[in-house]
Order: C-alpha cells, then structure tokens, then sequence
C-alpha cells in the first residue's frame, strides 16, 4: 500500500479547516485544535484567578483547583451533543468552563455572591447549570455516581438519545456507591460513561496505598463493563478515547469506563500543602507533560498558528477571566431574605 | 501597568505568615504559574504562584520576615515595555488590590431574618359520595397506581417490588398493567439505588422508591439527605428533586433492633424534605397521592402492622389530602393526645378507656411532621390545657420533644402540667416477646399518662 501523502512540516500554505492538524491524525482539524488550546487556557488561567482571590481571602471554604487536569475534560466534552448530562465531584471548576458556563457566574458563586450560579447559596462545590445540564457540582465523594447513573437512566426511560458523562476521581474509585451504580448500569445497559480522573491523589493518599488494584479502568470488569486507560494530559488522545466511549453507550450497549491518567499540580485543596510527593514529581509534570504546553507546540509545530495568535489568544481569555473577576468582586452579596428561599419547591 | 503581588491566605483562618524564602529577585521576568516565593504558618509550607506575568520591580517583604498580615503588599511586577522606575508607586491593578468588602445590603452586622410563616395549607374539603372499605396496602398500591396512570413520568423501584409482587404485597398488580419499565426490580443495594433515584429526579422524572423498610435506608441516607434535600437550596432553587422514598418504618413484631427502628424524628430534623407518617387507609392514600405529586422530596413513613388493618376510604377519584395539616380523629375537652401512624389507633383506644373514667380527650393524629401543624396542637391545648405525645420512637430529641419545645413556645401560658411523653423505652428493641412488650408503648401508658396530667 502506498504511503498517504502527508504535507511537508514546513509547508507555508494556510491549513486548511478540515485538513488534518498534525500528520497522522485525521479526526481533529485545526480549528478544533485551536478551541481545545483555547479552552484549556481558560480553566488555568481561571483556576488562578481563583487560587488568587482565594488568598485575599475574596473566596471562602474549600475550593479544589484543577489545574493540570485541563485535557480531561475539555477532550471529553468536545464530543458530547446537546442535552447529554455532565455530573462531576467537588473539583468542578473546569467542567463548568468547558459546558459553556459563564466564567462570571462560576467567579461570582466562588465568592458568594449574588450573581453566583447558585445565588451565593451553594459555593465552589455545588453549582449546576438545568440550561447547560451540568448537574453538579457534589461535596461528597462518589455521590455523583449513583446520580449520574440516574441522569442515565432518565434519558433511557425518556427515549432520548443522550449519555451520561459520569466524573469522579481515584479517590472515589473505592467508594461502594460507586460499584452498585455500575452494576445496575451494566444490569440495564444505561448510556453513562464514567470518567475517572486518576490524578495519582485521594487528598494525600496515593492510589497505590488505597486501591487493591491500581488499574482503574477495570474496576468494572465484575460487571462486564469495559475500560480504557487514557493519557489524560493528552487532550486528542482523551478525544479519541471518549468518542468511542460515548458511541458506545450512546448506541445502547450500556456503560463503559475511561480511567483518565491525570496531574494536578495544586494541592487537594487549597490549604493543602502538599508534603506527601516531591516536588519532583510536580516539577516532571509541569514542564514535560503539561497538556496546554503540548498542544502549544503542536500548534506551532504544524505552523496552524504562529506566536502571534497564541498571544491573541492570551489576551482574550485574560479578559475573560479579569472581567469574571471583576464581576465576582461587585456583584452584591445575597440579599437577606435569600436564606430563606429555596428550601422547598412551593407546589 | 504594574502590578502589586499580596501575602495570600493559604486557608480560611490564615491571618499572617513568615515570608520563608523568595524564589525570584529583581529583574527576573515571571510567568503565569511559577512559584515567586514560599510563605509558612505555624501549619503549613505553601509556594506562591504568579498569577500575573511581569518583571520582578521590586521586593517589598525581605525573606525571613515574620507575622507579614494577609493581603500585604510582597512585591510588584512591572508589566511588558516598563522601567523599574515606572514601578515605583504602582497602581494597584484591579485584579489584585486589596479585597473590597462586599457591598453589603445593610451597614451594620446583619441579622438574620425571621423564618417565613408556615402558610397553613387549605382545609381538607368535605369528601362527599361514598367510601370503600379497604386495607392501608389496597390504599397504598391505588395511591400509586393512580398517580402512574396520570403521570407517565411516574415510576416504582425498589427490591421485590416487581416480579415478587412487594415483599408486603404492597406493589401487588402494579408490573403487569404498567410493566418492567415502571416498576423495576433493584438490586440490594439502596445507598446505589437511592442515588440512582435522586440522579433521575434530577433528570425530570418522579421515582417512587421504595425500601423493603426505613431500617435500610440508614444505608442510602446520605443521598436522601445530602443530595436530595439540599441541592434545591444549593442551587439557588435551580435543581429539583421530585421523589417519594416509602416504606415501612418502626416495630413490626418479634424482629428485633435492627430491623425496628422508628426514623421519624431523623428525617423531621432536615429542612428540604416533606415527612409523612400516614395511620388509617384514608391517611394512606390521599397522602401518598399528594406526596407523590408534590416536587419536593418526600419521606413516606408507612408501618407494617397497619398494613393489613382496614378503614374507610372515600371513593371520589379525585381524593387526595393536604401535606401539612393534621387531623382531628376524636374531639375532647380535656386533655390532647398527639400521635402518628400506629400509635394513633394505640390513643383512640386509650381515649376510649379514658372516657370510660370520665376523661374526654382530643386525639391528634399529626399525619404531617415536616411541615409540622403547630397551629391545630396549639388551638387544641388552648381548650384543653393538656397535652401527651405518642410515638414508638425513643424518647430522646424525638418528635414529643419537638412538640413540647413547640408547647413552651407557642402555647406556655395555656398549659395546666408539664407535657408528658409517651415513647418507646431508651433501649435497641429486644426480640424476646415480653420483653419486646414492655418496650414498645402500649395505650396503657397512654391512659396512665392522660391520668397524670389530668392530676386524676
């Protein structure tokens, strides 16, 4: 067979929409390279901001960055279609950003205040989006899973063609509410994926000293679930992996398990400080595996965009997320009768 | 434009730290990301990103400084195409000034705002036309089964509730005229399944699910409490939750602690959820009817000894009873025995014997725990100035002890006695059949508690 033409890496000719953005690979073009760039530009420079007011003491409590994790969601979501639902733990920052919520909205409710997506009322870890179908946003580790299999379960009961995309960590990969969701996801063949962000830390446990088995994507194979390890700081690997995962259950064979090899750089929260790995291991990450820095020099590799663009790009997002900082500062406080609003829905 | 970098709070209760050790020196350019330098607490060693990109201008807290305050100043940063002179006096940039206060709606420490007023559902209407005698299961299964004809959104899952028929017969007919879509058997597992139901009341469906009994639940609370009743409120009232979890709760007969368990005062204690304990058929199904319309999470507590006890039950399709108001079963002048699900026939029959001693009392069945019907207690205690609570639960932090900080609140200077308790004794419910007797209240103390606070 003939070896297929490939464009010479110093071709000068503007890349085409639909040509392929890097030799080899026929799925993503370079307009699509450049949004994932984009997007997961913006949850790290988000997640920084808010790291930043979180020390000036602008935003309270717990709050769970998820820098280093950006591919993960953002190549996962590039594949879902309107009305599938997003369900994910505590650090959830990002997968708001990359379900299209608004950056402000997101900021605002990190700072408890009125403009917040939850009013103020719900804070880092419990926001959600119905027009988006972000379902949250959960505080308690593994919750999200039986819930996720019910979003599955309700497009299955509905006759929607839609999936559940299931996220949650290595951590809660040990949670038993976690094994009976997917074994009735499996008993009824539900259209959910789940997503398990191996980002090598429970808090400052290590997968090794907390699973049995540290090959997460099997953890469904009891119940005939398959699974895939991903590189997830690889944000095409992470596309190509949740296409054929989301066919998969989209087509009616049920669940299916993606274990995400992840990083993040921050600590567990943000008065954590980390002690349990060296900073080494961070230091390796950050400057040989970052996913942003990677696919950074795909785009310059390729010549889709030159250092112009990038820098364009920067300017853009630093607005965004200055403007969600600006409004997370300005936007008043819940007024006082908010607390007693929405206990009950009034029939 | 220059840019100030703060001393950061590394936790919520930070309020100054030692600048350890600075990782840049004037003249470096920095980048987004990179540590600038360490700060510790008497907790914790962090390193302090860069949020910003720049210059290193200036250094302003020197290394090894102690007790630096949050929010302090530490260096400045010149920004692309700046001299270090131009830094200066910088500009605090807006992203990283000093934090504003909260434009705060009042200037003073805000109080919070009373509770709303507990709207006092519509009275029960006068069902007219006839009644049917039927058991709590006929009542509970033509509950469900009407509310699935009406609402296709409406479905039943729970163990044995398809193919089994109920473990109680509870959910008997129920597969073959709606089918293994709408009621699915689960597995045993109710922390999984109860998750499961709350995911897809999420998603715009109405789960009934039921628990074998309450005692399981303890198994799946936390989704029941923490994911089903609170996200209305954590989401600024964008989430709802409209899901009814039933079943039998409280002593059944001979089956000892772990399996007799009476859950009312736990879930009455929740804000976000509705807490129905429904006595006769009538209670059963309009109740359950209304629980299973009602877009709030609804804890359904039934009991399994009512179950095969018949009462009557108006024929009217369209009955369905109020959440929140509870019913008078027996008028009387002095004194108001309160109780729920069992022990209400277990206080008509002691206000029988009552009457036989010429005691006249009132009988409340309560129906409704949260919300909970103070005001017809209080209008109540104002006529008879006495008042005993019932229930099978224990006795401490239970629903009489709700009820008697209710009386001293709302109804103090109508009372003639202290409020007395009637509850099941402060032990794990033994198996041996006498000792079981003697730990579940009887209408005997009923009757002996009536006596004590009519001082006859």
């Amino acid at each position: 067979m003939a070896k297929p033409a490939t464009k010479p890496k110093d071709d000068p000719s503007p890349a085409k929409a639909k040509s392929p953005a890097t030799p080899g690979d026929n799925s993503v073009s370079p307009d699509e390279l450049k949004a994932h760039y984009r997007d997961m530009l913006l949850i790290r420079r988000f997640e920084e901001r808010a790291g930043q007011l979180y020390g000036m003491g602008l935003i309270g409590g717990f709050c769970h960055l998820y820098i280093g994790q950006e591919a993960v969601v953002v190549g996962m979501q590039a594949n879902v279609r309107d009305k599938d639902a997003v369900i994910t733990s505590y650090r959830d920052h990002g997968h708001m950003l990359a379900c299209g919520m608004d950056p402000k909205g997101v900021m605002a409710e990190l700072t408890g205040r009125s403009g917040g997506y939850s009013k103020g009322k719900g804070g880092s870890m419990h926001m959600f989006s119905r027009e988006k179908s972000f379902y949250g946003g959960h505080g308690i580790v593994g919750a999200q899973v039986p819930i996720g299999t019910g979003l599955a379960f309700a497009h299955k009961y509905n006759g929607h063609k839609n999936v559940s995309l299931t996220y949650f960590g290595d951590g809660s990969a040990n949670q038993g509410q976690v094994y009976e969701a997917m074994n009735m996801a499996a008993l009824w063949k539900l259209p959910v994926v789940y997503i398990i962000e191996n980002n090598r830390y429970g808090m400052g446990t290590s997968v090794e000293r907390a699973s049995a088995t540290t090959e997460l994507y099997r953890h469904g194979e009891a119940f005939g679930i398959p699974g895939e390890r991903v590189d997830g700081m690889d944000v095409l690997a992470v596309r190509a992996a949740g296409e054929k995962a989301i066919e998969h259950a989209r087509s009616g064979q049920g669940p299916y398990i993606l274990e995400m090899q992840t990083y993040r750089y921050r600590g567990h929260s943000m008065s954590d400080p980390a002690k349990y790995r060296t900073k080494e291991e961070v230091d390796k990450f950050r400057n040989e595996r970052d996913p942003i820095e990677h696919i950074r020099k795909r785009l310059l590799d390729a010549k889709i965009v030159d250092e112009a663009e990038l820098k364009a790009v920067d300017t853009e997002i630093r607005k965004i997320v200055n403007d969600a900082a600006e409004f997370s500062q300005h936007s008043p406080e819940p007024d006082p009768s908010e607390l007693w609003t929405d206990i009950l829905v009034e029939a | 434009m220059s840019i100030q970098v703060l001393m950061p709070a590394l936790s919520p209760t930070m309020t100054e730290g030692k600048l350890a050790k600075w990782h840049v020196k004037v003249g470096d350019e920095v980048k987004s990301g990179q540590v600038i330098c360490e700060i510790e607490t008497d907790k914790a060693t962090m390193e302090v990103e860069a949020v910003d990109e720049g210059t290193v201008a200036k250094i302003l807290v020197e290394e090894g400084t102690e007790g630096v305050a949050v929010n302090t100043p530490i260096c400045v940063l010149a920004g692309e195409g700046e001299s270090d002179a131009d830094a200066e006096t910088p500009a605090p940039a807006a992203t990283a000034e000093a934090p504003k206060e909260a434009p705060k709606s009042e200037e003073k420490a805000e109080a919070a705002p009373a509770a709303p007023a507990i709207v006092a559902p519509a009275p029960e209407p006068e069902w007219k036309g006839g009644t049917q005698h039927m058991t709590v299961r006929e009542a509970l299964r033509e509950a469900m089964a009407a509310e699935m004809r009406a609402d296709e959104s409406v479905f039943l899952m729970g163990e044995e509730v398809a193919q089994y028929q109920g473990a109680y017969k509870v959910s008997q007919g129920l597969l073959d005229e709606f089918g293994a879509k709408r009621v699915i058997d689960t597995p045993i597992t109710e922390h999984g399944f109860a998750g499961l139901g709350v995911g897809a009341a999420f998603g715009g469906l109405k789960p009934i699910v039921e628990f074998m009994t309450f005692n399981f639940a303890m198994q799946a609370i936390d989704q029941i409490i923490n994911s089903a009743a609170k996200t209305h409120y954590m989401s600024g009232g964008q989430m709802t939750c409209p899901i009814v979890f039933r079943g039998p709760n409280g002593a059944a007969s001979r089956v000892a602690a772990q399996h007799s368990q009476c859950y009312a005062s736990w879930y009455a204690h929740v804000p976000g959820l509705r807490v129905l304990a429904p006595w006769s058929a009538a209670d059963a199904k309009g109740l359950l009817r209304a629980a299973i319309r009602d877009p709030n999470p609804v804890i359904f507590l039934e009991n399994e000894i009512l179950y095969g006890q018949s009462f009557d039950v108006p024929e009217d399709p369209d009955f369905v009873l109020p959440i929140g108001k509870a019913k008078i079963e027996r008028v009387g002048k002095d004194v108001t025995i309160v109780a729920f699900s069992i022990m209400v026939g277990k206080a008509l029959q002691a206000a029988e014997e009552l009457a036989s001693i010429g005691i006249d009392a009132e009988v409340i069945n309560l129906r409704s725990l949260r919300p909970f019907d103070t005001e017809t207690i209080v209008q109540s205690v104002k006529k008879t100035n006495r008042l005993v609570s019932c229930e099978e639960g224990w006795p401490f932090a239970g629903i009489g002890s709700e009820l008697s900080a209710l009386m001293m609140e709302h109804a103090f200077d109508w009372l003639d006695a202290p409020v007395k308790r009637v509850a099941g004794l402060d032990v794990p419910l033994p198996y041996a059949a006498n000792l079981e007797k003697m730990a579940l209240p009887q209408s005997s103390h009923i009757v002996e508690a009536a006596r004590a606070v009519c001082n006859r």
